[in-house]
């Protein structure tokens, strides 16, 4: 089959999918999380008043038309106004977007290469002290609380030893670096069990096949065998597991950003969830839902390209 | 009972290869020799006294008495210091076994009931009912899952009842998603046919004869689903919508932001160490589970 047949069918796919994801947002926010306007007016609301805030949201139109606003939101990202703030949900987005990113991209990359690395090293000591010793230390970072991580480490590091900046942040180049050094050594910390858990186990998979078997007898080096065969084929798993992951860099760390001060995605998010902020808890898990359905076909595209085994059907 | 099922299940299987021992044997004894297995399951068991000991008021039935001062610091007799009220933090903790435990035990509870029943008939009957879940459940799971317990407890309000049925309803994709594919591969292997042509109905073949071959995946999940309950409870208790009104895990934790500053760390130990020991144990464990209980790793 031709590869675009293949993305054309792959992307009418996401039509039902995406319709669906609108309809349980819908049915959680609009339908059964109930009426808003006692919750936007206080108490002593009168029904006029209520009323008239109802027909200012656009809540006395008929629930089909409130659906489609939504799919509709999900391609315009017009997602209306923040109740808490009053601004446009979509300048909240993309003023949040770059601090999230800030600390999200360093983090991830690092992650993923020390991680990756590591996988390797890993594998090449299989069965050894070393690599028995190594899964017990990522199954017991793993079985940490996030949150004692962060409290601990803002605490220890920045407010006891001083090393780093307790809270805030700053845009500009330059002038975001050191506030977000804890915070990305604390994601590097939280993501790195997982991680190295997870290429290990792709890392083995590959080192017990075939090729590898041949590669040796060849008479070639260890070494080179997991350089040059066992990396590259262990490629195709690892990219799916990166690019699947792409979509909630954008969309930030909730309880990082909310504890360290950066004016994030994720903050904005957490900001929202106390202070019940309907739209924008809404808008977020829309954002989310399309970020997370276009990533999923970009990396099932990927797979068949960059594996030509995968057949398409 | 459930013996009787598996015994049930393999008996063809034994028939062909003889005097081999049923997986569910083998993986008893591999389980066993894994001292770090044992380990694993004596901790889970201690932790699950302590829990069953805490809900009748046996242990910790007093952890709302004043003990000492407000916050002091660990001593001869209060080995994890007070809280802000003056009540033992080793009692609070005690106390939050029991949240703990409930929340893993109600919440991969939950999501296994979901997961088995839409997996296995999504799997077994194929068609338009399979598209339709399979449609469902990757609907739900392009969702944040942060987002849908937000939005469940915001419904739900505030409670025990309420955390196990949002952390349920939110993790049973990934079983879903595996009991489909191996429902799949068994529906026509031929000890259902055997039992197509000795009249078996579909959910007799279902639930007493696929079901029993794929329940090891249902097990190594549950460890797993267990661990991560018991973490997100304290996400949930940090967004406001944690268990009120009794010590947890994540309370104490949560706590820990206005304590720290002030010097009191005992709070963050005692929820974080104690919380430490069970995931951590459950982890081995989920993963000794899924070496004993893989029959692709079986004889390596």
């Amino acid at each position: 089959m031709n590869i675009w047949v293949y993305v054309l069918r792959r992307l009418l796919y996401v039509v039902p999918i995406l319709l669906g994801v609108c309809l349980i947002i819908f049915v959680l926010f609009n339908v059964v999380a109930g009426d808003p306007t006692h919750l936007l007016l206080g108490k002593h609301a009168t029904a006029k008043q209520m009323a008239e805030l109802r027909h200012e949201l656009g809540l006395d139109r008929p629930w089909f038309f409130q659906y489609l606003d939504l799919v509709k939101s999900a391609f315009t990202f017009d997602f209306g106004r923040s109740w808490s703030t009053k601004q446009t949900i979509s300048s909240m987005i993309s003023e949040g977007a770059i601090p999230s990113l800030t600390l999200t991209i360093p983090g991830f990359v690092l992650t993923t290469v020390f991680s990756v690395s590591l996988s390797l090293l890993v594998a090449f000591y299989r069965g050894s002290f070393f690599d028995r010793f190594s899964v017990f230390i990522c199954v017991g970072l793993m079985s940490i609380s996030s949150l004692a991580y962060i409290l601990f480490g803002q605490w220890f590091f920045a407010y006891y030893l001083g090393w780093f900046e307790i809270s805030g942040y700053d845009s500009g180049f330059p002038n975001w670096v050191p506030y977000v050094q804890l915070p990305v050594l604390i994601w590097i910390i939280l993501s790195i069990g997982p991680d190295l858990r997870f290429f290990r186990t792709i890392m083995l998979d590959e080192v017990y096949q075939d090729y590898v078997r041949t590669a040796r007898s060849k008479g070639l080096g260890e070494k080179v065998i997991l350089f040059k065969h066992v990396l590259k084929n262990a490629m195709i798993p690892i990219i799916t597991y990166v690019v699947i992951q792409i979509p909630f860099l954008i969309l930030g760390a909730l309880l990082i950003e909310s504890f360290f001060g950066i004016p994030g995605l994720g903050g904005i998010t957490l900001n929202a969830i106390n202070s019940s902020d309907f739209p924008v808890i809404r808008a977020m898990t829309v954002l989310s839902a399309v970020a997370y359905i276009i990533f999923s076909v970009i990396t099932d595209v990927l797979y068949t390209i960059v594996d030509p085994r995968v057949r398409l059907k | 009972m459930e013996n009787a099922q598996v015994v049930t299940a393999n008996n063809i299987k034994e028939k062909n290869e003889q005097k081999s021992k049923s997986l569910w044997r083998h993986a008893f004894e591999t389980l066993m020799k894994d001292k770090m297995a044992v380990m694993a399951i004596v901790i889970f068991i201690v932790y699950s006294i302590i829990a069953l000991l805490t809900s009748v008021d046996i242990i910790a039935g007093d952890w709302a008495k004043e003990v000492g001062a407000s916050y002091s610091p660990p001593s001869a007799e209060n080995w994890f210091g007070t809280d802000i009220f003056g009540r033992s933090v080793v009692a609070k903790t005690l106390k939050g076994t029991q949240v703990a435990m409930s929340i893993g035990l109600f919440t991969a509870s939950i999501s296994a009931v979901i997961g088995i029943i839409l997996g296995s008939i999504a799997g077994y009957y194929g068609g338009k009912v399979d598209e339709i879940i399979v449609w469902f459940y990757t609907t739900f799971s392009s969702i944040p899952g942060i987002m849908l317990l937000v939005a469940i407890t915001f419904i739900l309000g505030k409670g025990l009842v309420a955390v196990y049925l949002a952390l349920g309803l939110t993790s049973w994709v990934s079983l879903c998603r595996l009991i489909r594919g191996e429902v799949i591969r068994h529906k026509d292997r031929e000890y259902v046919h055997a039992a197509t042509a000795i009249g078996g109905k579909d959910f007799r073949k279902l639930f007493k004869h696929i079901l029993p071959n794929v329940l090891h995946i249902v097990i190594i999940n549950f460890s797993l689903q267990f661990q991560v309950a018991i973490k997100s409870e304290v996400i949930l208790s940090y967004l406001g919508l944690g268990v009120q009104g009794r010590p947890s895990w994540g309370t104490m934790i949560d706590d820990a932001k206005l304590e720290l500053a002030r010097g009191v760390w005992w709070q963050l130990a005692a929820a974080t160490f104690a919380m430490f020991v069970i995931v951590l144990a459950l982890n081995i464990l989920g993963d000794a589970l899924r070496d004993a209980l893989d029959p692709k790793l079986k004889g390596k």
